[in-house]
């Protein structure tokens, strides 16, 4: 299994596995980036809506191509219906959301279910039809790549690659648009237009992504990349980039993966090699990630507890928080019964010092730089210049040491 | 209506009635948490919980079952609230995070793990198997007094019985503070009301009646039955009681409806097989919505929106 | 002191050097608060006098309302602690009324007027008995008292935000509690609302309960309140309004974002 592996990975498992491989991957790429405008706009779950809202449109889709005759396996037939019916998806959720009080949320939890329903229901109506149907229009709930034909994964492929280019061409605006709807009209960019057009590019990767991963998780193809690509960084464009990269990267190796052994349905594959990766930078990623953020509540909690306890020792007054009196005594700063070391009493007295520095300064400098950092934490240095400190100082006068 | 229609009709009737019942209950509560899609969350994380359950025990029976996909749910929900603090990502994108993620680990553990001996596929719990759950032993409405008759009922009718009696008398003990704290958090929690404990409750409740729907209807469209009917109710009325009462009336209407017309309504038009009553019990759910969002009373905003 | 103060401290097993003031509705020690790596307020220490009005002013963003709760323990404190009428939170809840800021609900929730007023019996009702006709009178009386009787049985999204926020009044009525904690009970509210809330919490300070409320509007502090905790972070000054609420308290407060001309129209107290 390790060199079949190997094989799909470097591309050498057939040639409809390496066109596969490097549709999901190209899929993946455009995913992820056309996702993050979805995320950034607030609005990822609508693309779960889209995606169930597909699947009456494949079974009416095949039904129509029987009825007139044709193959109603035939794949861009099939992606023409899912695509009209997950407009109509999309449509009813924004209907229900801004004529009725319902929230969009009830919308697109409706739509998602009675859309499937009736998917379903259609499935079951071609089940019967007519024997001779093979149908596996069951593939499209979770994707196969099995036994697909040459020309399906040519239109993956193309599909994904067309995905991509739109999203190179268009990045600017939407990213813009976004960011600030509101600056984005000011600027001459057409906001209506532009969610169209995201919601275009939605429903393409949804519905190119129909065989690959099935339509129940493609939208974790939209969701998760970009996500995971927030936990990394605070700027838009990267957060493109590096969703745009897990994306690809992710299907790339899921799809490797899924080729080289049974039993290996490509879609949660897929999905599991990019929650993976999410989880990796859950844990990791320095600004947003859990291990940060521990480290840094408690350095955070420390540090207040070791200031309000300095700020206390200075007034003389007690101190009864347990954790305060942990700190202060683990930096000697008090005794084992809470009277003030020699150390302690000059942090004390510096600490008052710094108080009455910043009272003073509130009250010459009155703008918003000043006052705004005043929150009992930020030393005085990093707001003014040594000069301000030095008449700040000479008006306050020598300072008092603390008993 | 004869012995057939008890045979094969009445008791996937009465599961199909009782599972849009105890799914709309809790629902009304999501919607107006706006929480519908942490009830879709729910319903795509039974599937892993309950093949995790089937994985550890080798069984499918009903007490691992329930406790897997309500361990699954309550996974699901900390991961959920994780992503949304510690990575300060939005609320739905966090949720599409996490449900996609444990969905397809469900899917992929189920396609890797031999199931040929038990009633459990991909398929299957997707969505359900509502037609099979059929009372092979009755001969006639007769039976309905017969002891050894109604011993063999289907066990999935007694389970999804239990399920709705026990949400039902959840909801109507546990009335007062869900309403309070879902209409003001903060209040209630000034009053001495535990929020998260209740939280986590109803998404627990939640997760009980997806699973035991789950036989049913699958994991996708019981989704259906948590959102359609309170939200049409909602339509309705601007009481929340006589709201409750309208939601079960209309998964009521629904599961009778989608059922006839699954089973019957092929055959009137001159088909021989009947379609998925799942799918068609969500169908009929759906147009109920459309028919109260076109005409309902109260179907529009009224005074300021929410945040104004 | 009393004893469930020195428990609280012999529990976390210190010294007690100050005690707790013990006839003190709401006493704040040490009270820190943060979002993430910002302190919402650091360090409060405030004590509001029994029976009074005491307002809580500062700035946008300076933490009232944060404050607010962490007193309910709606919000988890980071350091410090509240003392209610000299005893923890927990045990002295049912002594306590809140009013929440309006905009914090979703006004469209499919109830009436009556049914929310009867919330703040919740203490009272419990889980599951039944609300009877004398509870309903009381909810109707606490309607009275803020004038909005007449429109018990309408749907709450048909409000106007004046008559959203006496609602929230009434309920806290119903709570008949000895510390009324409010949040900006006056804000976007219309004169006459302005006016019945007023009238009705100084009806309470006559009945001996004491009103606490989170306030932006400086022109009317000296009318209202008798007491006043200015807060931007920190605190800045606590006191009876008479010696506190000053000019130059207010600069300390307000750092530049109110002019020096702004505050000669203030009414402020004689000095």
């Amino acid at each position: 299994m390790p060199s079949l592996l190997l094989d799909a990975l470097l591309l050498q498992a057939g040639y409809n596995a390496a066109l596969v491989a490097l549709g999901a991957a190209l899929l993946g790429m455009a995913a992820g980036s056309g996702g993050t405008f979805l995320f950034l706009r607030k609005r990822a779950l609508v693309s779960d809506a889209v995606a169930h809202a597909t699947l009456p449109g494949v079974g009416i889709a095949f039904i129509v191509m029987v009825v007139f005759g044709g193959d109603g396996r035939n794949l861009p037939g099939l992606l023409l219906g899912s695509a009209v019916s997950a407009s109509l998806g999309l449509l009813a959720v924004q209907w229900i959301a801004s004529r009725t009080r319902l929230a969009e949320d009830a919308a697109i939890g409706a739509v998602l279910s009675v859309f499937f329903g009736f998917g379903i229901v259609l499935l079951t109506i071609i089940q019967t039809m007519s024997s001779g149907y093979q149908a596996g229009l069951e593939s499209f709930l979770l994707g196969s790549t099995a036994g697909m034909l040459f020309q399906d994964a040519v239109v993956i492929a193309l599909g994904g690659a067309l995905a991509v280019a739109f999203v190179l061409l268009l990045r600017r605006p939407m990213t813009l648009v976004a960011f600030d709807a509101g600056f984005a009209t000011a600027s001459g960019i057409n906001v209506r237009r532009m969610d169209l057009a995201m919601m275009g590019l939605v429903m393409a990767v949804t519905v190119i992504g129909l065989k690959l991963v099935g339509l129940i998780l493609v939208v974790a193809m939209l969701i998760i990349p970009p996500v995971t690509a927030r936990l990394w960084t605070e700027r838009t464009d990267r957060v493109l980039l590096i969703a745009g990269a897990v994306g690809g990267f992710s299907g790339y190796l899921g799809a490797a993966l899924s080729a080289s052994a049974p039993n290996l349905p490509t879609g949660p594959i897929i999905v599991l090699v990019s929650f993976a990766l999410f989880l990796l930078s859950l844990l990791f990623a320095p600004g947003r990630g859990v291990l940060a953020a521990l480290v840094r509540h408690r350095r955070f909690q420390l540090r207040v507890h070791r200031r309000q306890g300095l700020l206390a020792l200075a007034h003389g007054e007690a101190i009864f928080d347990p954790l305060t009196l942990t700190v202060l005594r683990r930096e000697r700063l008090i005794r084992q019964d809470a009277v003030a070391t020699e150390e302690g009493r000059a942090l004390a007295a510096k600490t008052l010092r710094d108080e009455k520095r910043w009272a003073l300064a509130r009250q010459v400098y009155q703008d918003e730089a000043v006052s705004g950092s005043y929150d009992g934490l930020t030393p005085i240095e990093s707001v003014l210049t040594r000069d301000e400190i030095a008449e700040i100082d000479r008006r306050l006068g020598p300072p008092a040491p603390v008993a | 209506m004869g012995v057939e229609f008890v045979q094969l009709s009445l008791t996937p009737l009465l599961i199909g009635i009782l599972a849009a019942i105890a799914c709309a209950l809790p629902g009304n509560f999501l919607i107006l948490r706006r929480q519908a899609l942490i009830g879709d969350a729910i319903s795509h994380v039974v599937l892993p919980g309950i093949v995790v359950a089937f994985l550890l025990t080798g069984v499918i029976s009903t007490w691992p079952m329930l406790l897997g996909a309500a361990g699954a749910a309550v996974v699901a929900v900390v991961l959920i609230e994780a992503i949304r603090r510690v990575g300060r990502i939005e609320p739905g994108a966090a949720m599409g995070v996490v449900f996609t993620s444990l969905f397809a680990a469900g899917v992929l553990l189920l396609e890797q793990s031999d199931t040929s001996g038990v009633h459990l596929d991909v398929e299957h719990a997707l969505y359900g198997n509502l037609e099979s759950l059929i009372w092979f032993s009755a001969e006639g409405w007769g039976s309905l007094t017969d002891p050894a008759a109604l011993a063999a009922l289907p066990p999935e009718l007694f389970r999804m019985a239990a399920a709705a009696v026990l949400i039902g008398l959840l909801t109507v003990v546990f009335w007062r503070p869900l309403k309070l704290s879902t209409f003001d958090e903060g209040f209630a929690g000034a009053v001495g009301i535990p929020t998260a404990a209740l939280s986590l409750g109803l998404v627990i409740t939640a997760a009980v009646a997806a699973v035991a729907a789950f036989d049913a209807v699958g994991s996708i469209i019981v989704i259906a039955m948590f959102i359609c009917p309170p939200a049409a109710a909602r339509l309705m009325t601007n009481r929340l009681e006589i709201q409750v009462l309208w939601s079960v009336a209309f998964a009521t209407l629904s599961a009778v409806l989608g059922y006839v017309l699954a089973g019957y309504g092929p055959l009137w038009l001159g088909a021989d097989n009947a379609v998925s009553a799942a799918g068609m019990i969500a169908t009929v759910s759906g147009l109920i919505l459309a028919l109260a969002c076109l005409f309902a009373p109260h179907r529009a905003r009224i005074g300021a929106p929410r945040g104004a | 002191m009393n004893n469930a103060a020195l428990e609280l401290a012999s529990e976390a097993g210190e010294r007690v050097f100050r005690p707790a003031p013990t006839d003190s509705p709401l006493a704040m020690q040490e009270l820190t608060v943060s979002y993430g790596e910002k302190p919402a307020v650091f360090s409060i220490d405030a004590t509001v006098p029994a029976e009074s009005m005491t307002a809580i002013i500062g700035p946008n963003g300076a933490g009232k309302s944060t404050l607010l709760k962490a007193a309910l323990g709606i919000v988890p404190r980071l350091s410090g602690r509240v003392m209610v009428f000299g005893a923890p939170l927990a045990q002295v809840m049912h002594r306590i009324a809140y009013v929440p800021q309006r905009a914090s609900v979703d006004w469209d929730f499919p109830t009436r007027v009556i049914d929310v007023v009867l919330m703040g019996l919740y203490r009272e009702l419990g889980l599951l008995h039944l609300v009877r006709h004398h509870h309903r009178e009381r909810a109707i009386a606490c309607l009275e008292r803020v004038g909005m009787a007449d429109f018990a049985d309408r749907q709450i999204g048909q409000l106007s935000g004046g008559q959203q926020q006496r609602v929230f009044l009434a309920r806290a009525l119903a709570q008949n509690a000895e510390l009324y904690l409010l949040d900006e009970p006056f804000a976007g509210v219309d004169a006459a609302t302005e006016k019945a809330i007023i009238d009705v919490l100084k009806s309470l300070k006559a009945e001996k309960r004491t009103v606490v409320c989170v306030h932006h509007d400086l022109a009317t502090v000296t009318d209202y309140f008798d007491h006043v905790l200015l807060i931007n972070v920190r605190k800045i000054a606590e006191g009876p309004v008479a010696t506190t609420f000053t000019a130059e308290n207010l600069q300390k407060t307000y750092g530049g974002r109110l002019a020096t001309a702004h505050i000669d129209q203030l009414k402020l107290p004689a000095a």
